[in-house]
């Protein structure tokens, strides 16, 4: 329980499924620097603890500052270092929140854990269990939960995935819960909004000005400050050409402290190489059997998918195809694959080299 | 059945102190505000003296000495921040040094860090060894002749272990002869004789639901010839100490309560010492992998402290929760997150072994049969969570 309006609903689901007997609900303590709802979040936690309340189930925090710290925020501010961009959402969800919590959860008897994700998770005849885009196609979080596979979604429950974000809040006013109106989460949750990540990595990474170079030509097109900061397929503050039309970055090479920029052309590619790749069911994997399959890739967020072919090569990475040029995929970013059977349907993830 | 082992984090009210306090709640004719002039007034006023007098003579101090605070943080607060203040820095500029210990409770060291931030005095935390008692080597290495401050807790709060107050005192008398020395003895004051920790110190803090009070009253004790400011500021009750209405039932109450931690004392400890002690022997025998934390010599009767290899502690504290047992896994956050004991850290432990901490605190409505269950839980518990 985030102390937001999706994981109150997603609470009251389950209190009424189940009986209060049967649900506790957790907050986990994650960050325990400054943030935009103050120090640890005491203003989210009191939320979660004043819904459980009413819902009259016990309320837990668990402090995994720890955790967090090492899995999310460190890899985050390293991957920067040498010009990759991690997610830090997707990485909470494979390390902390299906992992750390699992374990806990199991240790203290349960047998599942329910988040508010805009998800679903259907289970076939068989016992399969797939997961599937949330019914809100605006609040689809199926992409931050990409990495999942069976053994976490046997133990996980998303009970607002069946619902419109617009459901949940009248969900929410119609049992009273405090959190109806709170606005949405945004942005990464330990980065206050007033220093920015520029500001958040500049206080933990020492930050190096560089050169533009032009792609085409390999001209050097003047300073660029904070390289570290700079995205492959970033527009913002690169200008225009001589021909008059936007130019992005294309590539950013950080020990050589230079970035490259392009047309959108330029920017684009074909293909992206995937490591870290995660099936939600490996044994129905179709590369199981074949040397190549179709799947449907979204490259963040809430990002267009597009039709992609996907190929298992010699170092055990994917090659992903895509059926037209994409905006380049930038490295530490994940992709995640569905299935074109039924386009709704995860079936892995990857992340970007 | 449920056995509540968790009275360092606060006691049950004694029934003396309940009935000491009822009529002023109820406002049978004694319900006013002691600073005014009328028949209420003056009634509620003598209460509050009376009670001063009563916890200054069982503290070993002067009627004035005593001043009523909301808490026992508040006391330390007053304390730290008060002494500071009312010494001026020296006209060289630099204002002198402060020494604490880096297993206060967090209202002396938060406090003391504050104290100490930048172009104002320095924070020297000196650590502890694994008997849980301070290092006096370092302590006598922090007190330099230019210390403003020194604050050592009387008995910490998570281990339970009797610090060396009197060397502590000497050493600063000698080395630090300008420091003002304050002690936090809110775990001391319902075990100890505290008259001779008084005698050696200038500022003492007391809370009174430690002993069988209510919560949000306590007392720091501020030796004659002492000069303290005011932390909060209005009315100038307490001397111009502290100011704001006072909490005429609570402080009542405290006095009551006080008053029969003394009287039952002996009894008290020989009683919970043989159940705390009966409580970690069979412990430590019946689970494998477990440590006591500090030197049980050391400690005052209630404390109980014990490490469980591979178990964390907050994990534990829920399933001792949900089998009866009340614990505690040492500090909580404002959000309610259980951070990893500080104590075990400056103890020398690793974040692992301070992570996997229980403390079980005992008090004067301990009974065998908490004894008992918490010897027929905790092993269960501790087998399901290394599972």
């Amino acid at each position: 329980m985030s102390g937001g309006v999706d994981s109150s609903v997603a609470a009251a689901l389950l209190v009424e499924e189940l009986g209060r007997d049967r649900v506790v609900g957790a907050t986990l303590k994650l960050w325990g620097g400054s943030s935009d709802s103050g120090c640890c979040s005491v203003a989210d936690v009191e939320d979660a603890r004043r819904v459980a309340d009413q819902l009259g189930v016990v309320h837990h925090v668990f402090n995994f500052t720890a955790e967090f710290e090492a899995r999310v925020v460190n890899p985050y501010v390293e991957g920067h270092a040498i010009g990759r961009t991690p997610n830090p959402c997707i990485e909470c969800n494979r390390y902390l929140k299906f992992d750390r919590l699992f374990d806990r959860a199991r240790s203290l008897g349960f047998d599942a854990v329910a988040t508010g994700h805009h998800a679903r998770r259907t289970t076939t005849e068989d016992g399969r269990h797939q997961l599937i885009r949330g019914a809100d196609p605006l609040k689809d979080q199926s992409y931050v939960l990409a990495m999942l596979g069976q053994e976490q979604l046997a133990r996980s429950q998303f009970p607002v995935g069946r619902m419109t974000k617009a459901e949940v809040r009248q969900e929410a006013a119609r049992l009273g819960l405090r959190t109806a109106l709170k606005p949405d989460s945004q942005d990464v949750c330990f980065i206050r909004s007033d220093e920015g990540r520029g500001g958040f990595l500049g206080d933990r990474l020492p930050l190096h000005d560089g050169r533009l170079i032009d792609d085409a030509t390999g001209e050097d097109l003047g300073p660029v400050p904070a390289v570290e900061l700079v995205t492959v397929g970033q527009r913002r503050g690169m200008g225009h050409g001589s021909d008059g039309r936007r130019r992005y970055v294309t590539e950013v090479d950080v020990p050589a402290r230079r970035v490259r920029i392009g047309t959108p052309e330029a920017a684009n590619a074909l293909g992206v190489e995937l490591h870290t790749v995660t099936w939600v069911d490996d044994d129905r994997t179709q590369l199981s059997e074949a040397p190549e399959c179709s799947a449907i890739a979204q490259c963040s967020a809430h990002g267009r998918p597009v039709a992609c072919t996907v190929r298992r090569n010699q170092t055990g990475r994917l090659s992903v195809t895509f059926a037209s040029a994409q905006r380049r995929i930038a490295p530490g970013q994940t992709v995640a694959l569905y299935d074109p059977a039924n386009p709704d349907a995860v079936i892995g993830s990857g992340i970007a080299a | 059945m449920r056995a509540y082992l968790d009275h360092a984090a606060t006691t049950p009210m004694r029934p003396e102190a309940v009935e000491a306090m009822l009529p002023f709640l109820r406002g049978e004719g004694i319900s006013g505000n002691a600073s005014g002039s009328h028949r209420e007034s003056r009634r509620a006023r003598l209460a509050v003296d009376d009670a001063r007098e009563q916890i200054a003579g069982l503290l070993g101090a002067d009627l004035g000495e005593v001043v009523f605070t909301g808490s026992g943080t508040e006391a330390d607060n007053l304390a730290i921040t008060g002494a500071l203040r009312a010494v001026p820095v020296s006209a060289g500029g630099r204002a002198g040094p402060i020494v604490c210990t880096a297993m206060e409770h967090h209202a002396v060291l938060n406090t003391c860090r504050a104290a100490a931030g930048p172009g104002s005095h320095g924070l020297r935390e000196v650590g502890a060894d694994r008997s849980g008692m301070v290092d006096l080597d370092g302590m006598a290495e922090a007190c330099t002749p230019d210390v403003r401050l020194v604050s050592v807790m009387a008995v910490n709060n998570e281990i339970g272990t009797v610090q060396p107050l009197h060397d502590v005192s000497r050493l600063v008398r000698t080395l630090s002869p300008d420091a003002v020395l304050h002690t936090d003895a809110v775990q001391a004051a319902p075990w100890l004789e505290m008259p001779p920790i008084t005698a050696v110190v200038d500022l003492l803090s007391v809370s009174a639901h430690k002993f069988g009070g209510p919560q949000g009253v306590g007392a720091l004790v501020v030796r004659n010839g002492v000069p303290i400011e005011a932390v909060i500021h209005g009315g100038g009750q307490e001397r111009e100490r502290r100011s704001g209405t006072h909490n005429v039932a609570g402080i009542v109450a405290m006095a009551a309560a006080l008053s029969a931690t003394v009287a039952e004392r002996t009894d008290t400890v020989t009683r919970v010492t043989g159940l705390r002690d009966r409580l970690v022997d069979r412990l430590l025998a019946s689970v494998a992998g477990t440590a006591e934390t500090g030197d049980r010599s050391a400690k005052v009767p209630g404390h109980a402290h014990l490490r469980f290899d591979g178990v964390e502690s907050e994990a534990m504290v829920v399933l001792l929760d949900d089998a009866g047992v009340a614990a505690s896994a040492g500090a909580a956050c404002s959000s309610g997150a259980v951070e990893p004991s500080h104590v075990l850290l400056a103890m020398g432990f690793g974040k692992e072994a301070a992570g996997s901490g229980i403390r079980f605190s005992l008090g004067t409505t301990s009974t065998d049969a908490d004894v008992d269950h918490a010897l027929d839980v905790v092993p269960a518990v501790v087998a399901r969570l290394r599972n």
